[in-house]
């Protein structure tokens, strides 16, 4: 049995990085909750990872890692409040300690991280930092890697991320999921974030970073927690199918020999068939409760595209109005710029080539150039393809659209 | 602000603008790049230079002329080219970097341009 055969035990230091890698976002959540301090809370699984990479050495690995890690940050954060505290405040540093002993799985979330999360989405807090809270303190991603996500600075970043945890530490911010009436708003926030954390891991296509192969499987996991513990909110269910949409192709994207491979060209039999159910029950189940929105019209995007290539019907034109909704819920720059797509690919060239020129500030921005080399192609215009396809290659950072880009469809025969 | 690019590229990455079945992906990932940044309008210059096995290195000890064959020193890596681009911040310089061919075959410095010292 594949289950029965147990790996190797691994060196410490190798089983405290997994346990970083894979609870890290769940860890800080638990000690959080206690002590409603962010900040304190990773300094103290700060300080009880540097504990385990001391004692695991010495005295081996325990049986179960992540209690361990547990037991040891809260204890330190306990000292740290203790240490803090007024004479008036020993009361509550004493029902902190007791609530230790607490059964870790008997919070009334399923998950303290969905908790935490709405905590980062509170009106209080900063909008620009909402986001980037999450990131950092559920997903446990590093303050440079959400700045290039975000596009601003480390240092902007760091900031905005350590006056979005003074003020939730200072402002008394309760680690609960909201009232109904409240949830809706900050679910909003919550659902944002989820998918920010995905498409910063999507757009590694060829897989090579390990740490954000792990991001989407995060997503994935936050995406169906939030989903089944807000089964009322139809934007949940929407974002959870199109992750799930995305998931499924995963296997797809990547030819035999490394190459990157469009949708339209992938094996839809290498597709993840549960993933794909997934995606089409949460898509139902969200239709069922009558409140349209972005993350919904995107998954319905996806399921057409889905759709298309395993019945290999075309279904251009319900694309393109579908791209038409989406422009109204979220008219961001990718949207436009995948609408003009849809519209071209359904036909109007003309009115897509319009769409695209109509745009500004996209000199430099690589979907654009990309959409202008096949709408181009779709009005006939080779030439032109080569050339927005080159411009495109050369503004693309990942090798494998690179190479698509430059040796595809695109490329003129010799003499033309 | 102004910052240099200095490309460095593994001798694999580098042969293969020698190599008959590489050499068109090659030269068209670099000529793409390069394209970019000039229609973009961030470039200020730029060169790529022959290999590291042309290089020869001159040094002055005690007043005599030490003239070595080969680059000052033998990498994994070697200095492949360099482009002077000007851009708001590091952050904008990084994207331009990391858009480089050799940046997942080697790697890209960057590097600000000294300001005129001061005069007087």
């Amino acid at each position: 049995m594949e289950r029965a055969r147990r790996p190797p035990p691994a060196p410490p230091s190798a089983a405290a990085e997994q346990a970083a890698r894979a609870s890290y976002g769940r860890l800080l959540a638990l000690v959080s909750a206690r002590t409603r301090d962010i900040a304190a809370a990773e300094d103290a699984l700060a300080e009880a990872f540097a504990a385990a990479l001391a004692q695991w050495g010495e005295q081996g690995v325990p049986a179960n890692p992540e209690g361990w890690l547990l037991t040891v940050a809260r204890r330190a954060a306990g000292h740290q409040s203790a240490r803090a505290a007024t004479a008036s405040r020993v009361g509550d540093v004493l029902a902190l300690l007791a609530e230790e002993r607490e059964d870790v799985s008997a919070s009334p979330f399923g998950d303290e991280r969905l908790a935490l999360l709405f905590v980062c989405a509170h009106p209080a807090i900063d909008p620009d930092a909402q986001a980037p809270l999450m990131l950092q303190t559920v997903l446990g991603l590093d303050a440079a890697r959400i700045a290039a996500a975000f596009l601003v600075s480390g240092a902007t970043m760091g900031q905005r991320l350590v006056r979005a945890k003074r003020k939730i530490r200072d402002a008394g911010i309760a680690f609960v999921v909201p009232d109904v009436e409240e949830a809706p708003q900050r679910l909003a926030a919550v659902l944002s974030a989820i998918y920010a954390a995905y498409g910063t891991a999507w757009d590694d296509t060829l897989g090579a970073d390990a740490r954000l192969a792990g991001l989407r499987g995060e997503a994935l996991f936050l995406a169906r927690l939030t989903a089944e513990l807000m089964p009322e909110q139809a934007e949940a269910m929407g974002l959870l199918s199109l992750i799930c949409h995305c998931e499924a192709r995963q296997p797809a994207r990547r030819g035999a020999d490394g190459a990157f491979v469009p949708l339209h060209a992938q094996d839809p039999q290498m597709w993840s068939r549960e993933l794909v159910l997934e995606a089409e029950g949460a898509l139902r189940r969200a239709a069922e409760l009558g409140a349209p929105g972005r993350f919904q019209t995107e998954a319905a995007i996806q399921s057409l595209h889905a759709h298309q290539r395993m019945t290999g019907e075309r279904f251009t034109a319900p694309l393109a109005r579908l791209y038409d909704v989406l422009a109204g819920f979220a008219p961001t720059t990718g949207v436009m710029v995948a609408r003009a797509v849809a519209h071209a690919e359904n036909g109007a060239w003309a009115a897509a080539l319009g769409q695209l020129r109509a745009m500004e500030g996209t000199a430099s921005y690589q979907p654009w150039w990309a959409a202008l080399a096949r709408v181009s192609w779709l009005a006939g215009d080779a030439q032109g393809a080569a050339d927005a396809a080159a411009r495109a290659a050369g503004l693309s950072a990942d090798p494998a659209i690179r190479a698509f880009l430059l040796g595809g469809g695109y490329r003129l025969q010799a003499g033309g | 602000m102004q910052y240099v690019l200095l490309y460095h590229e593994t001798a694999e990455e580098r042969a293969k603008g020698h190599d008959p079945e590489a050499a068109g992906a090659y030269w068209g990932g670099w000529m793409a790049y390069m394209g970019a940044m000039s229609q973009a309008g961030v470039m200020q210059g730029g060169n790529g230079l022959d290999g590291p096995e042309t290089a020869t290195t001159l040094r002055i000890e005690n007043g005599t002329r030490h003239v070595v064959d080969g680059p000052f020193a033998d990498t994994k890596e070697a200095f492949g080219g360099y482009a002077v681009i000007e851009v708001p911040d590091l952050d904008t310089a990084l994207e331009w970097a990391a858009r480089a061919p050799c940046a997942v075959a080697g790697s890209v410095e960057i590097r600000p341009v000294m300001p005129p010292p001061p005069v007087g």
